[in-house]
């Protein structure tokens, strides 16, 4: 009894101490924290686990390659399981370790629209890279959230764009029937404006066909396909979601050449499992496709993988959602740098300088390829009032063994977007009693 | 009228499949009285083990042949999920004789999350392929009765025959075995059955394992159709109306039950879900039970109970 109280002290006393000289030691050496909101377990787990590997192997390339100006990345995974309920729980445990959260990516839209009102409360930036809210894109009201290169509603509007192109032109698209088979959820939810927007343009007719969460049973929503017989389809799924639309496509016959999947609905969870089923089926491609050849993946391999150090497997490194987490995290890194910029190199920052930093970040090509991402992604420039900093995509095509870009890069239409953007942000505004920021608000 | 026949043909066979799940709540609430919430969990943990270990014995053996892969990774599957059964009687449900049933109820679920849990940790948590030959392509019949014909998915009809066949198997084992009598009752009276010279725990290891044989063909039927992945433990949500309609006690109630399920929810998603916003397949299921309920509180099949005063 004695041994087991002295091991107890011990082991009290070992902690104690350890904390009181490892903490001062670790600000010392000026790191700068990140939560990681992860799932890679629960019915989404397949799409979320190459997505956290990618997101930090990155940052472990980033201390690799010197941190940013000596400033070393730390970060803490906590498994939401894509709940929104864990995810803001998740948020509330690791928001305020080792000094705060310097920003946070939920990878949930529904996370996303949760935490978008604590954000402005906790000055931390919320980055959502191709998802969130679209109208987030406008800075002067949703001062905190970036949905950095890419939204829903770009997403859209960039597959009727190709839609067009491949028509011949919009006036073809009268007439047209195109079917929305979307997740359930805030996420799947997003397009609707913006392509009901554009039907009524181009006098296409939107079908709307929700499927409940997780998306195993699509029977229904399939057999209502086959008797409508729409032009296209489009596909707003995550997870077995995806690969099951796919089957059933395949199972009603549905031709997957007029198929298309948002960037959430185009990775190798979603179509390797159902083999040449998928042979044709497309998706958007946000920027990126997999990328095996790029600089940043051989790096990571040599550096990390083959030194054992890498995040899971090596198979995965270079696949569509490592390399949406690779480009996440090298988001934020660079979100980092250019607060650095103006608050000090070397310096750990706060949340709220790196808002700043999100909202100036400038990579020209010459940047991203000295980066490694050359041919991965397109410049990238935000600002106070735009948040998304760039608004390119194109298509890819799963072969039946890999995915092929089929298109050139689309530029989501500005005439569009910004008077939906900027009037949804109006209304939230108004509902939330929120003050535009100004030029002023911008430089502070 | 195709089209409404092609919906009714796949709601009947969406029935089935839901009455193979459901099956496994049945078995075990006849046998041993306890909802077994982790029927779904099983389901899962099976399907991962089919699926994994197809992969992995061609590996290990060096072996090219699909047939022979399948056919190993079953019968390991079948000692795995023995396995399991064994550990859960051992470490759980032994412990728990003659206690409430909300209590046994309680530990199935605390069985679920464990092997949730266990099986991602095992068995990986990516989507996983479950390859036995079914045909993936549909087929269109009567073509000449009524125009562009009714499409029939052929996996959907090789899954239902099947499940059609171990329904029948089951019914057979408890209405005509010795060891099927015991089950029953087992399942009317733990101390009664103890009283008379019924081994209960090798009576419940004798029903999880029965039970987990049908999680195992579920769980190649539905992970050769979805993937072996974690939702498929949500499919057991989809037999929870099965039940309740058809009753716990009944074999024959899980299949009538999955039928008027799987139709009813297809139907109503195609007839009545455009006029509602759509996606009300799931919680129709459960109104239409609850309906149901209203009139035959036991389910359809269930066992009228009886108490003296």
């Amino acid at each position: 009894m004695k041994l087991r109280k002295l091991a107890v002290a011990a082991s009290v006393a070992a902690i104690g101490l350890s904390a009181l000289f490892t903490t001062p030691a670790a600000f010392a050496a000026e790191e700068q924290f990140f939560p990681v909101l992860a799932y890679r377990t629960g019915a989404y787990a397949p799409n979320g686990t190459p997505w956290a590997n990618g997101f930090v192997d990155y940052m472990k390339l980033t201390n690799a390659r010197g941190g940013v100006n000596g400033v070393k990345m730390i970060w803490e995974e906590c498994e939401t399981g894509y709940a929104t309920d864990r995810g803001v729980e998740c948020y509330e445990r690791l928001k305020g370790k080792h000094g705060g959260a310097t920003a946070v990516q939920p990878l949930s839209t529904g996370i996303t629209f949760a935490l978008t009102e604590k954000a402005p409360v906790d000055k931390i930036p919320v980055i959502t890279a191709g998802y969130g809210r679209s109208e987030s894109q406008d800075g002067s009201v949703f001062g905190w959230n970036f949905p950095l290169v890419g939204t829903y509603w770009m997403g859209a509007d960039v597959l009727v764009q190709h839609l067009a192109k491949k028509e011949g032109g919009f006036d073809k698209l009268k007439g047209k029937k195109i079917a929305l088979v979307y997740h359930d959820s805030p996420y799947g939810k997003e397009p609707i404006a913006l392509l009901q927007e554009r039907a009524k343009m181009h006098g296409f007719d939107l079908s709307l066909l929700p499927v409940a969460h997780p998306g195993v049973e699509q029977k229904a929503t399939w057999l209502q396909i086959r008797q409508n017989k729409p032009d296209y389809v489009f596909l707003w799924g995550w997870g077995v979601m995806n690969s099951t639309s796919i089957k059933e496509a395949q199972a009603t016959g549905y031709p997957r050449e007029k198929m298309y999947g948002v960037w959430w609905s185009g990775a190798e969870p979603d179509v390797k499992d159902v083999g040449d089923g998928a042979k044709g089926y497309n998706a958007l491609a946000m920027q990126h496709g997999a990328e095996p050849n790029a600089k940043v993946v051989k790096e990571i391999l040599e550096k990390l993988h083959a030194k054992g150090q890498g995040t899971g497997p090596k198979e995965e490194v270079g696949q569509v959602l490592y390399m949406r987490g690779v480009i996440s995290s090298m988001l934020q890194v660079e979100g980092v740098r250019a607060a650095q910029g103006r608050y000090g190199k070397g310096k750990r920052i706060t949340g709220e300088q790196m808002r700043w930093g999100l909202e100036n970040i400038n990579l020209d090509q010459k940047t991203l390829d000295s980066l490694g991402f050359a041919g991965v992604m397109r410049p990238v420039q935000t600002s106070c009032l735009d948040h998304m900093g760039s608004a390119w995509a194109r298509i890819h095509t799963w072969d039946g063994k890999k995915w092929n870009f089929t298109s050139d890069w689309y530029q989501g239409d500005e005439k569009v977007l910004r008077p939906l953007v900027i009037s949804t942000a109006g209304r939230y505004a108004e509902e939330k009693k929120i003050k535009r920021r100004t030029a002023d608000d911008c430089k502070k | 009228m195709s089209f409404f026949l092609e919906t009714l043909i796949g709601g009947l066979m969406s029935g089935m499949l839901y009455s193979l799940v459901a099956l496994g709540f049945v078995l075990i609430y006849k046998a041993s009285g306890v909802f077994n919430f982790a029927q779904g969990a099983m389901v899962l943990f099976a399907a991962l083990s089919m699926a994994r270990f197809s992969e992995w014995i061609p590996q290990w053996l060096g072996m090219d042949n699909l047939f022979m892969a399948n056919v190993l990774a079953f019968a390991v599957s079948v000692a795995v999920m023995f396995i399991v059964a064994w550990l859960i009687e051992r470490l759980v449900l032994r412990h728990l004789v003659n206690q409430e049933g909300a209590t046994l109820l309680m530990a199935t679920l605390g069985i679920a999350y464990f092997l949730d849990g266990v099986g991602q940790t095992i068995f990986g948590s990516d989507i996983y392929k479950i390859d036995v030959g079914m045909p993936k392509e549909p087929v269109m019949m009567l073509e000449n009765v009524f125009e562009g014909g009714i499409l029939i998915n052929k996996e959907d009809f090789v899954a239902a025959f099947i499940s059609a066949m171990l329904v029948l198997a089951l019914t057979i084992f408890f209405q005509k075995t010795a060891t099927g009598r015991a089950l029953r009752a087992v399942a009317d009276d733990h101390q009664a059955a103890q009283s008379i010279g019924i081994p209960l725990n090798r009576i419940w290891v004798i029903v999880w394992c029965v039970a987990g044989i049908t999680a195992l063909v579920a769980g190649v039927i539905w992970g050769s159709k979805l993937g072996a992945q974690f939702s498929l433990s949500t499919v057991a949500l989809r037999a929870l109306p099965v039940v309740i309609l058809g009753g716990l006690t009944s074999v024959p109630g899980a299949i009538i039950g999955g039928l008027i399920i799987g139709v009813g929810e297809k139907l109503s998603e195609v007839y009545l879900g455009p006029y509602v916003g759509g996606g009300i397949e799931i919680w129709f299921a459960y109104m239409l039970a609850l309906m149901f309920l209203l009139f035959r509180p036991q389910g359809l099949f269930g066992e009228k109970i009886i108490d003296r005063v």
